[in-house]
C-alpha cells in the first residue's frame, strides 16, 4: 500500500514543483529522488518495516511476488529518468506534467501488481492507461503525435469498454468480483463455469491482451509507439507493458482452470500469432524506432509464455523477462533519441564517431535477440524452460526459437548499419554523464547475464 | 585449475588488447598472450597432476548449472590443437595490415577462449554459452575485415549456426527437465537414457547444431563463401579448429546420450556424409580460387569424419581422434600458404598465377608436403587418421567406402592440379617478379611440416592422449 500511496502523493508533489520552480533540470532530480523514495517505502513495505495499510475488503493483497515486481519496476523507471531526464525536458512545455504523469502510471502500476478484485484491476489498469494518453499526444505541435493520442484514447477506450462487460459478466455469474471466485460444484469439487463465466474471462482475455498488445490485438501499438514522442515510447514499452503482464498473470493463474483445456489453445495461437506478426513485421521497417515497436510485439509472444506455463519458474522468468528487456530497451531508446535520422541508414558508421554508443547500444540488442552473457538470454530462456517443464509442448518452444532466429535478423540490422556500413551517423551533443550511464546500463546487462540470481535472489529474501 | 587458465588468459589479454592502439604493440600482444596460453596447456596436460585438469565451482545454484570443468582425452587434445594453432597463426600472419589491430587480436583472443571454453565445458548450460562465445567474435572479425561480399556472407553464417544453436538449447532444456537430479552436468544427462521413441527429437535438435558448425551436406552452403570472405587469420581458425566443435560435440554431447537413436540414423547420416564428400570434392576440381578449393576439400575431410563416427567402429573412432588434429594442422598450413601468395601476388586464382616454384623455391616445397598431407599420402601425418578411419567404415558397409575411396582419388586430382597450376609452368604477369616467403611464414611452414612428418610416421602420442575418450564411447555400445 506505501508505493500506491506515495506515488499518487509524489504526482501531486511534481505538479506543484512545476509551479514553484522555472528551473527545467531540477525537475528531473526531484522525479529521481522521488523514485529512490518510493523505492525505500516499497522495500520497507516488503519487509514489514514500515507499513501502511488500510483494509481493502480483500480488493488488494500484497504478496511478496507484487511488492518485488513494484521495487524492479521503480528501479527501472529511476535509470529511466536518470538516462533520458533530461529528453523528457525537450518533449514539450509542461516538463512537471510528464513527471508527474509518470509518478501516476506508477500509481497504476502498483495496484495492478496487488490487485485481488476485478474492481481493482478495472482502476489500476485505467490509472495506468489515461497519463498515457496525455504522454503519447505530449508533443503538441506534431500531427503524428495528436494523431497518435487520438488513437489509442479511442482504442483504449474500447478495450476498456470490452474489460467492463467481462466484468459484469463475472459478476454476474460469480456474484463476486474476488480474483478466486470459482463455480465449484461442492460434493466433487469439479470446477462448472458457467455460459456467462466463460464469456467474461474471454472479454477480459481480449482487453488484457490489448493491453500487453498481444496479436491480433496489437494494431494500435506500431501507430503509437511510432508518433509518440521516443523518450515516453521507452517507458510505455517496457515498464508500463511488463505491468500489463503481471496484471495478466495475476488475473488467470486462479480463473484459466475455468476454461478448461481450450484455454492453452486459445493461448498458444495468440502466442503464435504475436511472434509471427511482431517478428516477420518487424524484418521489413525501414525505420529502428518502427522496428522497435514491432519487436515490442515480438518480446511480447514471449512473454506471453510466462502465462502459459504459469509455475514457479515462469514467475521467475517473467520477472527476469521484465527487468532484461526493460533494461535494454530503455538503453535503446535513449540512443535512438540522440540520433538525428531515425532509420536504419542513420545508424551507418555510428561506431567511427561514437565508439561508446555504438557498443552500449550493440549490447542492447545482443541482450533483445537472447545471446548468451547477455540478461536477455537467461530471460528468454526461463521462458522457454517453463514451458518445457510443463511438459507436452516442445513444438511451441521450437516455433519460439526459430522466430527468436528471426529477430537476430533486424536486431542485427542496425549492428550491421553501425559498425559494418560507412556513414556519418550524426547525433546531438552527447555529454559524459550520458556515456557513463550508458556503459553501466550496458555492464548491468552483461553482469545479469552472468549471474541472472541477483535478480531473482530477491525474490526469495 | 588449469583449464580455468587457459579460458581466462585469451579473454583477460584479450579484453585489454581493445584498447591497445598501436598496431606493432597489438601484435606483440596478441603473440604473447597466445604463446602463454600454448605454456599453460602444455604444462598442464603434460607435466601438471591430473586434479588440476578438472575445476568445479557454484555458478547458478537455482539452475543446477555448475561452473564444472574437465579434461579427458579428447578435450586435451583439442585444447593441444587450438592453443598450439593461434601462435602459429598470429605468426604466420604478422605482416598483415588491419585497421584497429588492437580490436582484431582481441576478437581472435576471445574466440581462443570461447573455443577452450567448448572443449573443457563439462556442464551442458556452459557448454552452450562457450559454443555462443566462439561465435559471436567470429561474426565481427568476418565483417570487419573481410573481403568484399563480407557482410551478407558472414551474417548468412551467423544465421545459419544461430539456428543450429538455438536448437541445440531446446534439447539441453530438454534433458536437463528429464534428469533425476535438475542438473546441467555431463554425468546426470549420461544417466538419463531416454526410451527410444523420446530419443529421436532430441537427437535431432543437438545434431543439426552440430551438423550446421562441421558442416555436413546439406547443411555447408554458408561455409565455403565464409571462408573465402573472412580474413585469413580468422579461416584458419574457422576451419581449423571451430569444425573440430562440431565433431567434438557429436562424441562428446550426442553419442553418449542418445544412442538408440544414433544407430538408428546412422545409415542416413552417413549416406549424407558421403554424398557431401562426393559433391565437395566434385566442386573442388571446378574451384579457379585457391581458398575455395581448400573449402571445398575441407568439407570433404569434414564428411569422412562424421560419416566415420556414427559406424560405431573403434578404430574408427580412433582414427576419427587423430584426423581431428591432423586435418587442423594441415588446412592451417595451407591458408598459410594461400595466404602467402595473396599477400604478395594479390590473387589467389590459379588462371593468373604459374611458374611459382621458380620464384619460390621454399614455399613450393613447404606446399608440396602439405598438399601431400592433404591427399593423405603415407608418411604424412593425414594417413594414418584417414586409413582407420576407411578401416571402420569398411567394416560398416563396404559399398558405402567405395564410394567414399573415389573422394580421395578425386582429392589427389584437385589437390595436384593446384599444386602444377600455381608452382610450375610458366610464369604469368602477376608472378614474374614473385620472391620467396619472408621468415616468419617460413618458420610456421616449417614448424608445420615438421609435425605433419613426425605424426605421420609415429602416431602413437595421439592415439594415446585419446585413448580414455575412445574407450569411453565404445563402452557404450
Amino acid at each position: 500500500m506505501n508505493a500506491i500511496i506515495l506515488s499518487a502523493l509524489l504526482g501531486v508533489v511534481m505538479m506543484f514543483s512545476g509551479i514553484l520552480t522555472k528551473n527545467k533540470s531540477v525537475l528531473k532530480y526531484i522525479a529521481a529522488v522521488g523514485l529512490l523514495l518510493l523505492i525505500a517505502f516499497n522495500v520497507m513495505d516488503t519487509y514489514a518495516i514500515f507499513k501502511f495499510d488500510i483494509d481493502s475488503r480483500g480488493l488488494l493483497s500484497f504478496g511478496k511476488f507484487g511488492l518485488y515486481f513494484n521495487t524492479l519496476a521503480f528501479a527501472a523507471t529511476f535509470i529511466y529518468v536518470l538516462l533520458s531526464g533530461s529528453d523528457i525536458e525537450k518533449a514539450g512545455i509542461n516538463v512537471a506534467e510528464y513527471f508527474a504523469l509518470i509518478f501516476f502510471v506508477l500509481c497504476g502500476l502498483s495496484i495492478l501488481s496487488g490487485f485481488n478484485g476485478m474492481l481493482m484491476l478495472f482502476l489500476g489498469i485505467e490509472i495506468l492507461s489515461i497519463p498515457l494518453y496525455i504522454l503519447t499526444g505530449s508533443d503538441k505541435r506534431n500531427l503524428k503525435s495528436n494523431e497518435a493520442a487520438l488513437k489509442y484514447f479511442l482504442m483504449g477506450s474500447f478495450t476498456t469498454g470490452i474489460m467492463l462487460m467481462g466484468i459484469a459478466f463475472f459478476y454476474g455469474a460469480t456474484g463476486s468480483f474476488t480474483l478466486n471466485a470459482l463455480p465449484v460444484i461442492p460434493t466433487t469439487g469439479m470446477i462448472n463455469p458457467s455460459f456467462l463465466h466463460v464469456g467474461g474471462l474471454l472479454l477480459l482475455f481480449v482487453a488484457m491482451s490489448f493491453k500487453v498488445s498481444a496479436a491480433p490485438f496489437h494494431f494500435w501499438t506500431p501507430d503509437v509507439y511510432d508518433g509518440a514522442p521516443s523518450v515516453f515510447t521507452s517507458f510505455m514499452a517496457t515498464i508500463v507493458k511488463a505491468a500489463g503482464f503481471i496484471a495478466f498473470i495475476r488475473l488467470f493463474q486462479t480463473q484459466a482452470v475455468a476454461l478448461g483445456p481450450t484455454w492453452k489453445i486459445i493461448l498458444s495461437i495468440v502466442i503464435i500469432l504475436t511472434l509471427l506478426i511482431g517478428n516477420i513485421t518487424a524484418v521489413f521497417q525501414q525505420s529502428v524506432k518502427r522496428m522497435l515497436a514491432y519487436s515490442s510485439i515480438a518480446q511480447a509472444g514471449f512473454m506471453l509464455f510466462a502465462l502459459f506455463s504459469s509455475n514457479d519458474l515462469a514467475m521467475e522468468g517473467i520477472l527476469l523477462y521484465s527487468v532484461a528487456y526493460s533494461l535494454a530497451t530503455i538503453g535503446i531508446f535513449a540512443v535512438l533519441i540522440k540520433m538525428n535520422d531515425y532509420t536504419f541508414d542513420g545508424f551507418n558508421g555510428l561506431a567511427k564517431s561514437n565508439p561508446v554508443l555504438a557498443f552500449t547500444t550493440t549490447i542492447f540488442l545482443l541482450s533483445l535477440a537472447g545471446i548468451p552473457l547477455t540478461a536477455g538470454f537467461f530471460a528468454k530462456y526461463y521462458m522457454l524452460a517453463s514451458v518445457i517443464k510443463e511438459g507436452g509442448s516442445l513444438w511451441l518452444v521450437i516455433v519460439a526459437l526459430f522466430f527468436a532466429a528471426v529477430s537476430v535478423y533486424y536486431y542485427f540490422r542496425v549492428i550491421q548499419a553501425m559498425y559494418f556500413k560507412d556513414g556519418d551517423a550524426g547525433t546531438a551533443p552527447i555529454s559524459g554523464v550520458f556515456k557513463l550511464s550508458l556503459v553501466l546500463l550496458a555492464a548491468l546487462v552483461i553482469v545479469l547475464g552472468i549471474f541472472p540470481s541477483i535478480i531473482l535472489n530477491g525474490f526469495y529474501f | 585449475m588449469i583449464p580455468v587458465l587457459l579460458i581466462l588468459l585469451p579473454l583477460l589479454t584479450g579484453t585489454i588488447s581493445f584498447f591497445i592502439k598501436e598496431e606493432n604493440a597489438a601484435k606483440g600482444w596478441g603473440l604473447l598472450s597466445a604463446v602463454l596460453t600454448l605454456i599453460v596447456a602444455v604444462a598442464g596436460i603434460y607435466f601438471y597432476p591430473a586434479a588440476q585438469l578438472s575445476f568445479d565451482s557454484a555458478w547458478l545454484p537455482s539452475l543446477g548449472s555448475r561452473f564444472t570443468m574437465s579434461m579427458d582425452g579428447m578435450s586435451k587434445m583439442l585444447v593441444l590443437l587450438t592453443a598450439i594453432s593461434f601462435p602459429l597463426i598470429f605468426l604466420a600472419t604478422y605482416k598483415n595490415q588491419y585497421r584497429n589491430a588492437g580490436s582484431f587480436y582481441a576478437l581472435m583472443l576471445l574466440t581462443q577462449a570461447g573455443l577452450m571454453g567448448v572443449f573443457v565445458a563439462n556442464d551442458a548450460l556452459l557448454f552452450y554459452f562457450f559454443w555462443e562465445l566462439a561465435l559471436i567474435p567470429v561474426y565481427f572479425l568476418c565483417s570487419l575485415w573481410g573481403g568484399e561480399k563480407r557482410i551478407a556472407v558472414t551474417f548468412k553464417f551467423f544465421i545459419y549456426t544461430f539456428i543450429g544453436s538455438l536448437m541445440m538449447l531446446a534439447g539441453i532444456l530438454y534433458m536437463y527437465f528429464q534428469t533425476a537430479d535438475h542438473s546441467f552436468a555431463w554425468q546426470s544427462f549420461y544417466s538419463v537414457q531416454l526410451a527410444p521413441e523420446k530419443q529421436s527429437l532430441v537427437f535431432w535438435l543437438f545434431f543439426i547444431a552440430f551438423a550446421i558448425k562441421m558442416p555436413i551436406f546439406p547443411f555447408h552452403t554458408w561455409q565455403p563463401d565464409a571462408y573465402e570472405q573472412s580474413p585469413t587469420a580468422t579461416t584458419m581458425v574457422l576451419s581449423g579448429i571451430m569444425v573440430k566443435m562440431g565433431i567434438f560435440a557429436v562424441i562428446k554431447w550426442l553419442l553418449p546420450f542418445f544412442p538408440s537413436a544414433s544407430e538408428q540414423f546412422a545409415q542416413w547420416i552417413i549416406l549424407l556424409s558421403v554424398i557431401g564428400m562426393l559433391y565437395a570434392s566434385l566442386i573442388a576440381i571446378r574451384q579457379d580460387d585457391i581458398k575455395r578449393l581448400i573449402a571445398y576439400s575441407s568439407i570433404a575431410h569434414i564428411g569422412l569424419m562424421s560419416a566415420t563416427l556414427f559406424t560405431g567402429s573403434r578404430v574408427g573412432l580412433e582414427g576419427v581422434m587423430i584426423q581431428m588434429f591432423n586435418h587442423g594442422i594441415n588446412v592451417i598450413g595451407l591458408w598459410i600458404v594461400a595466404d602467402a601468395i595473396e599477400q604478395q601476388l594479390g590473387t589467389r586464382k590459379f588462371s593468373e598465377l604459374g611458374g611459382l616454384a621458380q620464384k619460390a623455391p621454399s614455399l613450393a616445397i613447404l606446399l608440396v608436403v602439405m598438399a601431400f598431407a592433404n591427399i593423405a599420402l603415407p608418411l604424412t601425418n593425414a594417413f594414418i587418421g584417414e586409413f582407420l578411419m576407411f578401416n571402420g567404415l569398411f567394416h560398416y558397409n563396404i559399398w558405402i567406402t567405395a564410394v567414399a575411396g573415389i573422394s580421395i582419388i578425386l582429392a589427389a586430382v584437385y589437390t595436384l592440379n593446384m599444386v602444377q597450376k600455381v608452382f610450375y609452368g610458366n610464369t604469368t604477369a602477376v608472378t614474374s617478379n614473385a620472391t620467396d616467403i619472408s621468415g616468419n611464414i617460413r618458420i610456421t611452414l616449417v614448424i608445420l611440416v615438421i609435425l605433419v612428418i613426425a605424426l605421420g610416421v609415429y602416431p602413437q602420442p595421439m592415439i594415446d592422449l585419446t585413448k580414455d575418450t575412445v574407450g569411453a564411447t565404445m563402452a557404450g555400445k
